[in-house]
């Protein structure tokens, strides 16, 4: 074990002790879930003579969290010992996630599925710490709703997130994304044609990059009307640019002796173009369609606070917190999340594909 | 202050005998780069034919301007001054007609496609038919020995492979002039003498006109018919040697001592035109 393995168990089991100490104040009856991990835990301090497996720490930060989770409510108000127990099974969910980082580490890539299990540990602790932390404290829900809450939230109103999801995402956010990173791919290949445009165009898009968002969603509304039409007119000033600048750059990116040898070729601009400069470019491409997948998305939630129908991610956000329901907010920032996070994820699944030669995907 | 020694005149050099055929011809060709430095003259007055067949080595320290010959002839760069003929043609109709194949000193395949596809590069570009470019891509790559490896990709082969790779690219639409730019320069010596051994065996199958750059010494005596000898500032032609070894080369024919004798002259030849003052 590592020195930060080693302090890790050490804390953890020291907890379990003290809290198992402190919890005999109550009566025994109650919370026995929780004193009989925190027994366990004080317990795991044998390791300092018998090594323990990495699953029995998987295995004891499980516990904890069903512990804690389970006594959540029993006292009021929490006492020390019960924040003790949150404290040490979330340590002994980190130790758990270190150790199996260090087994896994020679041979993460043949491991897809237990090195997936990382970032899920990771995510479960967050959203059991987030749990028991603002509901074990009586946090206001104004202030953090439970993850409880917002997930009731969304079962409870799926027809309204999807409409929303609907209108604001695959309406707004895709159309204005096609639109904005296909002008700015066009437009990028006119410039690299033709020096006039390089000279007019490329100021025209750094002027229009750099207009701000809440002064431009305004006057899209009144230019394209209440509907997504003019959310995606936004979506398509935010991504343009991103994806003029890289593609300009990307078409510069083929080195000379591999220009030289289509010149030698007798090769015209359109075969240069398709054979070598667009296909060396394609990481740079791929870089803006990333930046603009998550760009698109805050653009098009913005620009609802700016007159919308009824409908939409953004009118529901703006709306819902002026009538304090925190958590139908919290509903469409898990929605939003998860959208873009797909969004991205595909994009980067699609790159893998394309640019598979290219060092930063073959891993050389 | 130059102090350059000038024993040999470049002026001086002359087509000796009747060839088959020139392929090459160049006359008081000069070529001077404009830099934030003032002018560099890469190329000064060179007169040099080269015929049909013939395998030409040029030889010379950096900046002699043996690449931009090389260059020059593909059109690549413009001559300041003077005529060039490739064929009969300027470079640039020659290189409209795709007269040569063009072998850079780094491989220059392209990583998005395999060895058989950036074989295939050219013969796309030129337009040939999908049969055709089986059959040539196939030939090819057997004249190189990477028959085998046409699914490859660039990155999963040895750079000795890789520019084996560029040169079956440069043979695929069968150029009858090879234009090659120190090809075997990045490469350790056992494959680089593979590799030489292998290409005169490709020249006397294919007869092609190869215009060899390099800076190796034994390089250029063991590959060449012809050796031009370079100097740099200005660029200039400072002898130009027939070889007198037989046509047949086996590797350990470089112990010999009609070998040694070509090797001692290109030696001698580059010393004279260089001078180790000159930035006394």
């Amino acid at each position: 074990m590592s020195q930060l393995q080693y302090f890790l168990a050490l804390v953890a089991g020291g907890l379990c002790t003290a809290g198992l100490a402190l919890s005999f104040a109550t009566p025994l009856e109650t919370g026995l879930l929780l004193k009989a991990f925190l027994a366990v835990g004080a317990f795991s301090l044998i390791r300092l003579w018998v090594p323990l497996g990495l699953w029995l720490d998987g295995a004891m930060a499980v516990l904890g969290a069903v512990a804690v989770l389970t006594a959540l409510g029993v006292y009021v108000p929490a006492p020390a010992f019960f924040w003790m127990a949150l404290i040490s099974a979330w340590l002994f969910a980190w130790l758990f996630v270190e150790r199996l980082s260090r087994a896994l580490a020679p041979a993460t890539r043949d491991n897809a599925g237990l090195g997936l299990l990382i970032p899920i540990v990771f995510g479960v602790t967050i959203l059991v710490v987030w749990e028991v932390v603002t509901r074990g404290a009586n946090v206001p829900q104004v202030i953090l709703p439970p993850p409880s809450m917002i997930w009731a939230r969304i079962t409870s109103s799926v027809p309204t997130l999807l409409a929303d999801f609907q209108q604001t995402f695959l309406k707004a956010v895709l159309i204005g994304y096609a639109l904005g990173c296909g002008l700015g791919f066009v437009v990028a290949i006119l410039i690299d044609r033709s020096p006039f445009f390089k000279s007019g165009l490329l100021p025209l898009g750094n002027f229009v990059s750099a207009l701000p968002i809440v002064g431009v969603a305004p006057i899209m509304v009144m230019w394209f009307g209440f509907d997504w039409q003019s959310k995606a007119a936004v979506v398509v000033i935010m991504t343009f640019f991103p994806m003029l600048v890289n593609t300009v750059a990307g078409l510069n990116a083929a080195s000379s002796i591999e220009r030289d040898l289509m010149r030698t070729y007798a090769a015209s601009y359109w075969q240069t173009l398709l054979k070598l400069r667009l296909p060396a470019a394609a990481p740079f491409i791929f870089n803006a369609l990333k930046i603009n997948s998550t760009l698109a998305l805050i653009g098009a939630i913005v620009a609802e606070f700016f007159g919308t129908p009824i409908v939409g991610m953004g009118f529901r956000i703006s709306t819902e917190v002026g009538r304090m329901n925190v958590d139908m907010v919290w509903a469409e920032i898990a929605v939003a999340a998860v959208a873009g996070s797909l969004f991205y994820g595909v994009i980067t699944l699609i790159e893998r594909g394309v640019t598979f030669w290219h060092p930063s995907v073959r891993g050389a | 202050m130059l102090l350059s020694v000038t024993t040999a005149s470049s002026a001086a050099i002359e087509d000796k005998g009747p060839l088959p055929a020139t392929v090459v011809s160049a006359a008081d060709l000069s070529l001077t780069f404009a830099t934030n430095d003032g002018p560099v003259h890469a190329l000064s007055n060179v007169n040099l034919s080269i015929g049909k067949g013939e395998f030409v080595s040029f030889i010379g320290p950096s900046g002699c301007g043996k690449t931009t010959f090389l260059r020059t002839i593909a059109d690549l760069e413009q001559p300041t001054s003077g005529t060039l003929l490739i064929n009969g043609m300027t470079p640039r109709q020659a290189r409209e007609k795709r007269a040569y194949g063009y072998v850079f000193q780094a491989p220059a395949l392209y990583p998005w496609r395999t060895i058989e596809k950036n074989v295939a590069l050219p013969l796309e570009i030129m337009g040939y038919s999908a049969a055709e470019q089986a059959e040539r891509i196939k030939r090819t790559m057997d004249l190189v020995n990477l028959s085998g490896f046409e699914k490859k990709y660039p990155w999963q082969l040895s750079g000795g492979m890789q520019q084996r790779a560029s040169i079956a690219r440069a043979l695929a639409f069968d150029a009858d002039l090879l234009l090659m730019d120190e090809p075997f320069g990045a490469l350790d010596e056992i494959v680089r003498d593979h590799l030489n051994s292998e290409l005169l065996k490709l020249w006397a199958r294919t007869q092609k006109t190869i215009c060899f750059v390099t800076h190796s010494i034994p390089e250029a005596v063991y590959l060449s018919t012809k050796i031009v000898v370079m100097s740099p500032r200005p660029g200039r032609v400072t002898d130009v040697i027939e070889s007198t070894l037989p046509a047949e080369r086996p590797l350990d024919i470089r112990e010999t001592p009609e070998f040694l004798a070509i090797a001692a002259r290109v030696r001698d030849g580059l010393r004279a035109g260089h001078s180790y003052e000159e930035h006394a």
